[in-house]
C-alpha cells in the first residue's frame, strides 16, 4: 500500500472542479425536487464526491463501473455532463436516457458504465460478470461494483465475490460506508461492521473516503492488484452523506446535526482539496470562489435551457423494448406501437 | 441420423461455441460432470473450463454474473439445473436484464440466454416441478422459447443464441432421452428459427388445439385418436415461442376452424391458455367462434409426489380429447 501521493497544481484544480461540479449538480437536484420538477427517488452524493472522481484519477474508461442508486455523480465522472443528468431527472427527452431511466438509472456503455441499479445489492453479481468479461476478453483492466454498507447484508454479494475469488476475477469491491443504510446505523444492522473484512479469505483494506488522493492512490494500489491476476478485493471507503436517504429522509432522526456538522467542518472533501490548494500557494481563495461562481452559474443556465427541453414523446413509450421488433400493446388494445399482432 | 433431445441441445450448443469466441456455457455441474442431466455431455472435455464454466450453487450469483458478461459483448448460455432454481436468480432475469435496454434507452444491451428443464417431471414434487412459461412470457425485454422437438431444439436455440435480446430457453426433461429422426436440413450448423413463428405440425379443419413443449406431442397423439374415434380434424399449433406470441397464427386458424382448445402443463390462472382466451376475445378471431375455448392445463395444486395422484395434476391425452368434444359439442358430426 502506498504511503504518499504525489500531486502537482493541474490535478488538485481538475478534482476541484469537477467535485464542485458534483456537489452543485446535487445541491441543484434538492431544489429542483422541492419544485417539484423533479419526481420519484432521488439519492443525493453530497459528501461522498471523492470517491466518485478519486476512483476516476485511478482509473480509466476502458475499466468497468458499476454502482446503486446513488449514482449522478458516477454519470458525471464517466463522462455524463450535468445538464444530461438533470434533464433526465427534470423528465426530458433530452435526459441521459431520455426519461425513461429516472434518477437511479444512468448508463454509458461506451464508457463503461453499467449504471445505476436501483435494487439494493444487484449490482454486485452484475458487477462481478463485468468483470468475468474482462478476464475472458483478456483484458488488462478491472471492474469496480461499488455498494453501501445497508447493502453489504444482501448475500448475493457473498455468492459473487466467492466465485471471483475462485476464478480470480479483476473485480474491485468498494463499499462506500456512510454509516447508515437508509436509517439503520451500522451497529444496528450488521454483526461485523468492519466491511473490508467480510470477503472470508479475500483480502480488504479501510481507508478515508474523503481525500481524494487517498482514494485515488488506494484505487491505484487495487487496480495494480487485479490486473496482476490476484484476484478481487475488498475496500471499504470511510465516507459520509450529507442529505437523507432520498428526498423523503430528512436525515435527523437517527443521527445528530452535530455530526452532520462535524463532518463537514473537519471531512469535508472539497474543503480538503480546496486546503491543499491554498497552502501550497497553487490558487488563491478568490480564483477557487470563481470557479464555484462559475459552475453556479452554468448549472443555473442549464436548468433554464432544460425547463424548455421536450418532453418525452409518445411514441418513446415503445421503443427501446428490445432490440428484435415485435408487437407491443398500449394501455387499450387498438394502441398497437407497431406490426401486427 | 437419429437423435435425442438432449442431443439436440448439445450439438447447438457446441456448434455455436465454435461459430462465436463469445458463447460461452455457464451453470451447475455443467462441465466436469457432464451436466446434471447431461445435455452438456463432452462439451468440458472439448472446449475446456474457458469456454465452460462449472459454478458454486449460487444462482444469484452466476445469474447476475452472466448478465454482467452480456452486457460487456459477451452471449452466455447461462444454464438453470431446473428453471425453478430460476426463482433464486429472477430478480437479475427480470430487473438487472430484461429491462436493462429500456431503462438505458437502448445503451445497454444483453445478447443472453438463459436455459434449462421446465414444467414437470417425473416424482420430484412441488419445489422441482412447475411450468415458468406465463411467468416469464408476462415480462418486456425477454423472448420466452418454448421447443418441443429437435427441429425446434436445434433451429429455436441457434436462434436464441444468435439473438440480441435475452432469451429465456424453457426445456423439458421428459423430452430429453426421446429419440426422433432428424433430417438433413435441420443439422446444418445456420438451421435456425424465427423467435415470433408459431409452427402448424397438423393441419386440420375441425378445431385449433395450440400447445408448447411436451404437450404438442400429447395433443398431435389426441388428433390422431380424434380423427380415428370421432371423424373430428384437429389443427395443431406448436407455440414454439410465447413471447412474442405469434398471435396472427392461431387467429388465422381459428377463423378457419372455428373452435379452439389450447393446452399446456402450467397451471391455469394466468396462464398461457389465458392469455390465448383473451386475444379471441380481443381480435377478430371472436367474430369466427362457434364455440367457447377450451383451456387445458395443470390441475390448480402444487404438484404432488405420488404417481397415483401426479397423474390428476397433469394433462393427459385423454384430458385433450375431453376438451375437444366439449369445445366440438354440437359441431356436425360426419
Amino acid at each position: 500500500m502506498p504511503k504518499a501521493a504525489v500531486t502537482n497544481k493541474q490535478e488538485l484544480m481538475a478534482y476541484f472542479t469537477r467535485m464542485t461540479l458534483c456537489r452543485r449538480t446535487e445541491i441543484v437536484a434538492d431544489n429542483l425536487y422541492k419544485a417539484k420538477l423533479i419526481r420519484g427517488f432521488c439519492h443525493l452524493y453530497d459528501g461522498q464526491e471523492a470517491i466518485a472522481e478519486g476512483m476516476e484519477a485511478a482509473l480509466t474508461y476502458e475499466d468497468a463501473i458499476i454502482t446503486a442508486y446513488r449514482d449522478h455523480c458516477q454519470a458525471i465522472c464517466r463522462g455524463d455532463t450535468p445538464y444530461r443528468v438533470l434533464a433526465e431527472m427534470m423528465q426530458k427527452r433530452t435526459g441521459s436516457t431520455a426519461g425513461k431511466g429516472g434518477s437511479m438509472h444512468y448508463y454509458n456503455s461506451k464508457n463503461n458504465f453499467y449504471g445505476g441499479n436501483g435494487i439494493v445489492g444487484a449490482q454486485l453479481p452484475v458487477g462481478t460478470g463485468l468483470a468475468f468479461a474482462l478476464k475472458y476478453q483478456k483484458k488488462p483492466n478491472c471492474a469496480v461494483a461499488m455498494y453501501g454498507d445497508g447493502a453489504a447484508n444482501q448475500g448475493q454479494l457473498y455468492e459473487a465475490a466467492n466465485m471471483a475469488a475462485l476464478w480470480k476475477l479483476p473485480i474491485l469491491y468498494v463499499c462506500e460506508n456512510n454509516l447508515y443504510g437508509m436509517g439503520t446505523s451500522n451497529e444496528r444492522a450488521s454483526a461485523n461492521t468492519k466491511f473490508y473484512t467480510r470477503g472470508d479469505g479475500i483480502p480488504g483494506f479501510k481507508i478515508d473516503g474523503q481525500n481524494v488522493l487517498v482514494v485515488r492512490e488506494a484505487m491505484k494500489f487495487a487496480k495494480n492488484w487485479c490486473v496482476a491476476g490476484k484476484g478481487p478485493l475488498f475496500i471499504e471507503f470511510s465516507t459520509y452523506r450529507y442529505h437523507g436517504h432520498s428526498m423523503s429522509d430528512p436525515g435527523v432522526t437517527y443521527r445528530t446535526r452535530e455530526e452532520i456538522n462535524e463532518v463537514r467542518a473537519n471531512r469535508d472533501p472539497i474543503e480538503i482539496v480546496r486546503k491543499l490548494l491554498l497552502e501550497n500557494s497553487w490558487a488563491s481563495e478568490g480564483e477557487l470562489k470563481d470557479i464555484e461562481k462559475k459552475i453556479r452559474a452554468e448549472i443555473d443556465a442549464d436548468v433554464e435551457k432544460i425547463k424548455n427541453d421536450p418532453e418525452p414523446y409518445p411514441e418513446d413509450l415503445y421503443t427501446n423494448v428490445g432490440i428484435g421488433k415485435h408487437y407491443i400493446r398500449g394501455i387499450n388494445h387498438p394502441d398497437l406501437s407497431q406490426l401486427e399482432y | 441420423v437419429e437423435m435425442t433431445c438432449r442431443d439436440a441441445i448439445n450439438t447447438a450448443m457446441c456448434e455455436e461455441i465454435e461459430r462465436d469466441p463469445n458463447v460461452f456455457l455457464m451453470g451447475e455441474e455443467v462441465g466436469q460432470y457432464n451436466g446434471a442431466y447431461k445435455v452438456s455431455k463432452g462439451m468440458y472435455d472439448k472446449y475446456g473450463p474457458s469456454r465452460i464454466w462449472d459454478t458454486p450453487i449460487s444462482e444469484t450469483g452466476f445469474t447476475g454474473i452472466g448478465v454482467g458478461a452480456g452486457f460487456m459483448g459477451l452471449r452466455p448460455i447461462i444454464e438453470f439445473m431446473t428453471w425453478n432454481f430460476s426463482l433464486q436468480a429472477i430478480d437479475h432475469i427480470i430487473n438487472s436484464c430484461a429491462k436493462g435496454h429500456y431503462m438505458s434507452a437502448g445503451d445497454l444491451k444483453c445478447p443472453i440466454v438463459f436455459r434449462g428443464i421446465n414444467g414437470v417431471s417425473a416424482g420430484v414434487a412441488a419445489q422441482h416441478s412447475q411450468c415458468f412459461a406465463s411467468w416469464y412470457a408476462s415480462v418486456p425485454g425477454l423472448k420466452v422459447v418454448t421447443p418441443w422437438n429437435i427441429e425446434d431444439l436445434r433451429g429455436l436455440l441457434k436462434a436464441s443464441i444468435r439473438d440480441e435480446d435475452p432469451v429465456v430457453f424453457l426445456e423439458n426433461e421428459m423430452m430429453y432421452g426421446v429419440t426422433m429422426s432428424a433430417p438433413d436440413h435441420i443439422m446444418d450448423k445456420d438451421f435456425v428459427l424465427p423467435l415470433n413463428k408459431a409452427k402448424i405440425e397438423r393441419e386440420g379443419t375441425d378445431v385449433t388445439i395450440t400447445a408448447f413443449s411436451k404437450m404438442v406431442g400429447f395433443s398431435l397423439e389426441a388428433a390422431e385418436i380424434l380423427k380415428r374415434d370421432f371423424d373430428i380434424s384437429a389443427e395443431v399449433i406448436n407455440l414454439r415461442v410465447i413471447r412474442p406470441l405469434d398471435r396472427n397464427t392461431i387467429v388465422q386458424s381459428v377463423k378457419k376452424t372455428n373452435r379452439i382448445v389450447s393446452v399446456e402443463e402450467g397451471w391455469p390462472q394466468s396462464g398461457v391458455g389465458s392469455e390465448i382466451a383473451a386475444l379471441m376475445m380481443e381480435s377478430e378471431a371472436f367474430d369466427y367462434l362457434d364455440a367457447p375455448l377450451e383451456r387445458i392445463a395443470g390441475a390448480d395444486v402444487p404438484m404432488p409426489y405420488s404417481v397415483s395422484i401426479e397423474r390428476l395434476a397433469v394433462p393427459q391425452v385423454d384430458n385433450i380429447i375431453k376438451g375437444v368434444l366439449k369445445a366440438c359439442h354440437g359441431k356436425k358430426q360426419r
